[in-house]
């Protein structure tokens, strides 16, 4: 009770002549923007460039600039006063209760998806891309929402696993399930390599050399003609078969013929998708897992404060190694997934650019949050494709979602941090 | 080496020679020797840039030091503290440190804090996480024993209520006793206190007072503490050394310090030079 009544108190008297101010301010800027930009058009007048002006277009760009930040001001102030207080048991379980429900459904959905209706060919091939982008996310969330590393250059060890299955499979007919432990492998020892001569670094200075390190794995590809095919890459990558045991295809003695079912195109696709998902489960238990384990509280301590790390007995050293080794080897596993899904590759499908996405994938979801990745992958995945109908201004509506979020939760869509372990467990949980 | 005499201190579990550590043409502490006995609260106080924390970062290797030895007497063997690399310091000869500026880990909750500072043995107890990751070899046991000493800990401290908070938001003075309370969860056999009543309030300060007389006479450790509030140095303190320009100046007793008088001058400055009697005056040229 009395917290609401010092809530109404705290709410200031909202001073509309200061609005209005900051609200023509804004308009003038935009009038200064949009003058040259907007106000100003050049044409074609018998082979000279003459101009004329669009007033109407800037006065309605003015407007909308006033208006808009007046608006914006006015909603700021009535957004809710955040409490610092710590939640109340009961809102804890309940937020638990309503996070576990999404959860099931998520899963739910991801398991049935192959077998709705609608779900077609291109339907599947989004739920495999949303799933690599899902895994690579939590594999980067190791190294950059727990440990706290900033990666640039996460695509390297996603272009190291997906090389080291196709050159494995290629060159010694190796089977996907026996290559996928080795490619994890590979990219867990790129991660290591990476990690060595970087452990002095932290925050930009990291991100600057990771990104150097991922540029210099696709220049490598890039150039290395003999080993990776250059920028021609490698092509008739092996499919993955049904765990070593028999192949897909409509031919005697694979999938459909042992299961006894009618041959269709879409078995393989299907597994495929299956594969994907098992992958993204096991690294989402793993990590799970890993932040109950005295390891990932370290990772989480390095995060907070390595000088109280080192003075506490920690090797900060081996902790480090770890979270990029760790981190690294996940991105292996989608990147072999990856090659035997294309069955083709090359260094434009490794470029900053997907750094960069994933990245995103793990700052918008907010950073530690395994929930908060899904979502933003499946945003970041799909708002692309869904608008694809704007052609122009695709990336335009993508870049202003993004700030949107960014605005509305600074910390990612999810920034609860849920505590690894509760000396008082929460009351009706 | 040591021109001091330290007999003082019955059991001797650090001992400081010569120690000194230049930074290029600066000489923040200038050949300190000293001793820290088992079971006792060994002060150093000493004006602002005496050289106390410098000291304290060359004890738990986040400092090289240009010269000079740092024995720690363990059970084991003799340990030379400035060989041991910066995290061995707290691992293998068990000296712990707390920080002027208090370093927690803000967004992980208190007893989060007190798991992590039982790092090392949690680590061997989860088979270096292979064991741990399939809940296999004991782990969960150890997670228990672990969880079962930071609440002790938590208790000692009068925090156990708010252990599930993130340290990041307890008030300051909260914040002081959970990094002591951390310290003890590694399980030191010394523990270096740098400034723990920095900031805190009379009453505070006494709470304070009565934690370090439990650690001392329950855990039976030594602590060495750097503390510019004399009401806590003058009341805790077995011992107290004081530093001036990296040098040791006075040793003994806070009965003795506080009488003494090239104690006095340093703290008071040199105006009161030519107030001196003439007696002190040479005394102060002689020990220079």
């Amino acid at each position: 009770m009395t917290q609401g009544a010092m809530g109404m108190a705290a709410r200031p008297a909202i001073d509309y002549a200061a609005l209005l101010k900051d609200a023509a301010l804004a308009a003038f800027v935009v009038f200064f923007l949009a003058f040259p930009l907007i106000g100003l058009q050049t044409y074609d007048q018998g082979g000279a460039l003459a101009v004329r002006g669009r007033w109407d277009l800037l006065a309605y760009a003015v407007i909308i600039g006033f208006v808009g930040r007046f608006l914006f001001q006015l909603a700021m102030l009535f957004k809710p006063v955040k409490s610092t207080k710590e939640p109340s048991d009961a809102s804890l379980a309940r937020q638990r209760q309503i996070g576990m429900i999404i959860r099931y459904a998520l899963l739910g959905i991801a398991l049935t998806m192959p077998f709705l209706p609608f779900s077609d060919r291109s339907w599947l091939d989004r739920g495999i891309n949303v799933l690599i982008y899902v895994m690579l996310g939590w594999g980067l969330n190791i190294v950059v929402g727990l440990a706290g590393l900033l990666d640039l250059g996460y695509v390297a060890f996603y272009a190291v696993g997906a090389y080291s299955y196709a050159l494995l499979s290629l060159n010694f007919g190796l089977n996907f399930w026996v290559c996928l432990p080795l490619a994890g492998l590979f990219a867990a020892l790129f991660g290591v390599l990476l990690g060595a001569p970087t452990l002095r670094l932290r925050g930009d200075y990291l991100a600057i050399v990771t990104l150097g390190f991922g540029e210099i794995i696709r220049v490598v590809l890039l150039n290395w003609g003999s080993l990776s095919g250059g920028p021609n890459g490698i092509a008739s990558i092996p499919r993955m078969d049904f765990f070593g045991l028999f192949p897909f295809g409509n031919r005697e003695g694979a999938f459909h013929t042992v299961f006894g079912i009618e041959y269709e195109r879409t078995h393989q696709i299907i597994f495929t998708y299956f594969v994907i998902l098992a992958l993204a489960l096991m690294t989402n238990w793993m990590v799970n897992r890993l932040r109950k384990l005295p390891l990932g509280r370290a990772w989480e301590a390095l995060r907070e404060d390595e000088i109280a790390c080192k003075s506490l007995g920690m090797n900060p050293t081996n902790t480090k190694l770890s979270a990029f080794a760790i981190g690294a080897m996940l991105g292996g596993f989608a990147g072999s997934f990856f090659a035997a899904k294309q069955g083709f590759i090359n260094p434009e499908s490794f470029t900053f650019m997907e750094s960069a996405t994933i990245l995103a994938i793990v700052v918008l979801g907010g950073m530690g949050s395994q929930m908060g990745v899904v979502f933003a992958a499946i945003f970041l995945v799909l708002l692309p494709e869904v608008t694809r109908d704007f052609e122009q201004s695709r990336m335009l509506l993508f870049g202003a979602a993004m700030i949107l979020i960014m605005v509305w939760r600074p910390k990612g869509v999810i920034s609860h941090r849920e505590p690894t372990l509760r000396l008082n467990p929460v009351k009706g949980a | 080496m040591t021109q001091y005499d330290d007999s003082a201190v019955k059991e001797p579990l650090l001992q400081v020679d010569g120690l000194t550590m230049r930074f290029g043409g600066l000489i923040a502490i200038d050949n300190l020797s000293l001793v820290a006995g088992k079971g006792q609260i060994t002060a150093i106080i000493g004006p602002n840039g005496a050289g106390k924390t410098t000291l304290f970062n060359c004890l738990t290797g986040f400092y090289k030091p240009t010269e000079g030895n740092l024995s720690f007497f363990h059970p084991a063997k003799t340990l030379q503290l400035q060989k041991l690399e910066n995290h061995k310091v707290a691992q293998v000869a068990g000296v712990v440190r707390t920080f002027q500026n208090i370093r927690l880990f803000p967004k992980m909750t208190l007893l989060e804090n007190l798991i992590v500072a039982q790092h090392n043995a949690l680590m061997k107890a989860s088979g270096y996480t292979f064991l741990g990751l399939f809940n296999l070899g004991g782990y969960a046991k150890a997670e228990k024993a672990a969880v079962e000493k930071a609440k002790y800990w938590l208790d000692q401290i009068g925090l156990t209520h708010r252990a599930d908070e993130e340290a990041g938001n307890l008030p300051y003075g909260a914040q002081r006793r959970v990094e002591i309370a951390r310290a003890m969860c590694v399980g030191p056999r010394m523990l270096c206190l740098d400034e723990p009543a920095a900031g805190l309030n009379p009453s505070e300060s006494l709470e304070l007072n009565t934690l370090l007389f439990r650690i001392r006479d329950q855990e039976k450790i030594g602590i060495l503490l750097i503390e510019h509030d004399m009401s806590v140095v003058m009341k805790v303190s077995d011992r107290i050394y004081v530093l001036d320009h990296g040098k040791r100046i006075a040793a003994g007793t806070p009965d003795e310090i506080r009488n003494d008088p090239i104690v006095i001058k340093a703290y008071l400055g040199e105006d009161e030079d030519a107030e001196l009697p003439p007696e002190i005056a040479a005394d102060l040229a002689m020990r220079g």
